[in-house]
């Protein structure tokens, strides 16, 4: 029987399977930080029960941490209680963390492939919905909640019902200076933010397999933000290229090996999926929110959009709601939307690629007066390494700061927020209200729209710049 | 976890599709280690406007949210569950859910049904017109009922059981011990360990 590659790592994952039941997986892995493991662990402790596989787990603090003075205890204190309770969990149980301050401390999405723990057919979870990033390597990958978390620690399994399996083939290739973000954000904007609902998503597709493998993981990330359940693209040359040499990655005897079995996962030919979306890269240009949600983008080029361009009347209500939040008004040029901070970061785009992206932009310019700018590396490892290109240099020339690594300013949980009625461009995933702090307003863009705004003021592309 | 068989309460009528968990419970929030007491945290920032509807006095001491389609997008925080249960809701009725939202739902204990959005419809103006109104959702019958208006909800086969009966999934899943060793054993060898 024909399997597409969602399919086979399911089944090769599968403990117990009742007829009318979910399905029993087996967890390759499992990355937790301090957010939403405090109560499982609580729960773990209520019932008398062990973590069942602490060689199958590994924890970093990433969500609360700040990134200014790191070696200064924490000054928020319930931020601080939090840290401190991963830390006295984690020891409790026999669970590796990677503390702040250590050099392989990051954010979760970002330090698994770092390290070479993703890897392809791999099942892999986190207590956070971004977790469908390590699907880029051909994993499927999924977000948990703290019940989910307990029951992984205690069993190193999930029930989990099988989704639908659609695929979403990009072809042609994307223009000079469009990225993988604007892809994401185009494709989510196509589909709507429920469309992914229920649904594993296959990523394929000339425009997909041209993508570095930072582009595929920023396209993966993205998925649950229209509503899959995970999102995977089948691991190629560059997949096995990019994990070779990796601490975690198969050594020795084993490499062709897990290679070999890597390269049977890929879909079948005549495989069938449940849905297919097509889209044309070639069309693609660089893609901006205008909204409270990931779906309410348009093209750079565009205007902010007129509730009345809706037919739902959800969606209308939805667009009404949204101008208010936003302080637009329809029609108006998204180029002409001036913006008070620029963030560059998160686990969507806060990787070597993006930053040197963003540099490659600011080299030699300064940002605009009355814009900030906040650079965060994803990890200690990618600081480090755009360090050594001295990219840290061109941020703080052209009038950014350079932080630690972390969450950062993508949730406002650390002391990086938006004051309230501030306006951000940013490299991260959510323009929910409040997301970046109560009374921000978010624009979701690419790492090179970022840069180009960070000077311009307003929101604009590289090619603005030259003009 | 507590058995729910079913329910009878007033509900809200919460006419918003696309609600995201940002809005269920703000990331300030978050920084908390215990498991419950977060009611203060619910709808923290819609709150503070007068006129959001959890601060109408007629809608105060309700126990059933019916919100728009989409209810629940965004993060996994299962603090979003808990906000609405530690605020007083048993259940929340909607179009439809974030799979993260539903599964985290069910896990804690919180009742999420779908109903179409024809009967969601319904259920706004009949509560709306009194909102002394008792709705009852009856898990057992897979209705939802208020005043002369019945309904047949969607909820999966294994999470009704398990609410139906309160079990914990964890001591489910462990009677399979045995097959989980067997399945380990034949893990391949490469695949990462941390030591
Ligand atoms: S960077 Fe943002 S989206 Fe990613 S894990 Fe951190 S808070 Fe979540």
């Amino acid at each position: 029987m024909t399997r597409t590659l969602a399919q086979k790592v399911w089944d090769q994952h599968i403990i117990a399977h009742e007829s009318d039941g979910p399905d029993l997986l087996h967890i390759d892995f499992h990355l937790i930080h301090e957010v939403s493991t405090p109560q499982a662990f609580d729960g773990l402790r209520l019932a008398g029960r062990k973590v069942r596989r602490p060689d199958l787990t590994l924890a970093t603090e990433d969500h609360n941490v700040p990134t200014l003075n790191i070696t200064a205890p924490i000054a928020d204190p319930i931020s601080r209680l939090q840290i401190e309770a991963l830390r006295k969990n984690v020891e409790e149980f026999g669970i590796k963390i990677f503390k702040l301050g250590d050099a392989g401390q990051g954010i979760v999405h970002i330090i698994g492939p770092e390290l070479g723990i993703t890897q392809p057919g791999m099942t892999i979870v986190c207590g956070d919905s971004h977790t469908a990033t390590h699907g880029a390597f051909g994993a499927l990958a999924f977000g948990i909640g703290t019940s989910q978390v307990e029951h992984v620690l205690a069993t190193q399994t999930l029930p989990q019902a099988k989704p639908k399996m659609m695929a979403v083939t990009v072809n042609g290739s994307l223009p000079h200076g469009v990225t993988a973000k604007d892809l994401v954000l185009n494709l989510i904007a196509h589909a709507g933010i429920g469309g992914g609902q229920g649904y594993i998503v296959e990523y394929r597709g000339q425009a997909i397999e041209e993508l570095s493998m930072e582009g595929r993981m920023t396209v993966c990330n993205m998925s649950i933000e229209w509503g899959a359940k995970a999102g995977l693209i089948a691991p190629d040359q560059k997949t096995f290229d990019y994990l070779e040499g990796r601490k975690f990655a198969p050594q020795g005897d084993d490499w062709p090996l897990a290679v070999e079995s890597w390269k049977a996962l890929a879909t079948d030919e005549g495989a069938v999926y449940d849905k297919e979306i097509i889209l044309d890269a070639s069309t693609m240009s660089p893609f901006v929110t205008w909204g409270t949600n990931p779906g309410q983008g348009v093209p750079l080029s565009g205007v902010v959009p007129s509730p009345n361009d809706f037919t739902d009347e959800g969606e209308q209500q939805a667009a009404l709601k949204a101008l208010a939040y936003m302080d637009l008004t329809a029609g108006e040029p998204m180029r002409d939307i001036e913006v008070d901070a620029v963030f560059i970061g998160s686990c969507t785009n806060g990787r070597l690629e993006d930053l040197r992206a963003a540099a490659a932009i600011l080299e030699g310019r300064h940002i605009a007066a009355n814009t900030r700018l906040l650079v965060v590396p994803g990890s200690v490892r990618v600081r480090l390494e755009a360090e050594s290109e001295g990219l840290d240099k061109v941020f703080i020339a052209a009038g950014g700061e350079w932080r630690g690594a972390g969450c950062s300013m993508c949730l406002g949980m650390n002391p990086d927020q938006l004051a309230p009625g501030e306006r951000c461009a940013s490299t991260s995933n959510r323009n929910f209200e409040g997301r970046q702090g109560q009374g921000g307003r978010t624009h979701l863009v690419s790492p090179a729209v970022a840069a180009a705004t960070a000077v311009m003021g307003r929101l604009a592309a590289p090619a603005d710049l030259a003009r | 976890m507590e058995k729910f068989i079913s329910h009878t309460g007033t509900a809200v009528p919460f006419r918003q599709s696309n609600v995201d968990t940002d809005q269920i419970i703000p990331s300030e929030y978050l920084k908390r280690i215990t498991r419950n007491g977060f009611e203060d945290g619910l709808f923290a920032a819609w709150r503070t406007e007068e006129n959001f509807v959890l601060n109408k006095e007629e809608y105060k001491g309700a126990s059933i949210l019916i919100a728009g389609p989409n209810f629940g997008i965004g993060s996994s925080r299962e603090h979003a569950v808990w906000a609405l249960q530690d605020y007083g809701f048993a259940v929340v009725i909607s179009p439809s859910f974030a799979d993260i939202f539903r599964g985290n739902a069910g896990n804690a204990g919180l009742v999420a049904i779908v109903v179409d959005h024809e009967a969601v419809e319904k259920l706004w103006d009949i509560v709306e017109d009194n909102p002394t109104t008792p709705v009852t959702v009856d898990l057992e019958a897979r209705t939802v009922s208020a005043g002369e208006f019945i309904v047949t909800f969607q909820i999966d086969d294994h999470t009704r059981a398990r609410l139906l009966e309160g079990q914990d999934e964890i001591a489910l899943t462990l009677a399979h011990a045995k097959e989980i060793d067997a399945y380990e054993s034949a893990r391949p060898s490469w695949r990462p360990l941390i030591s």
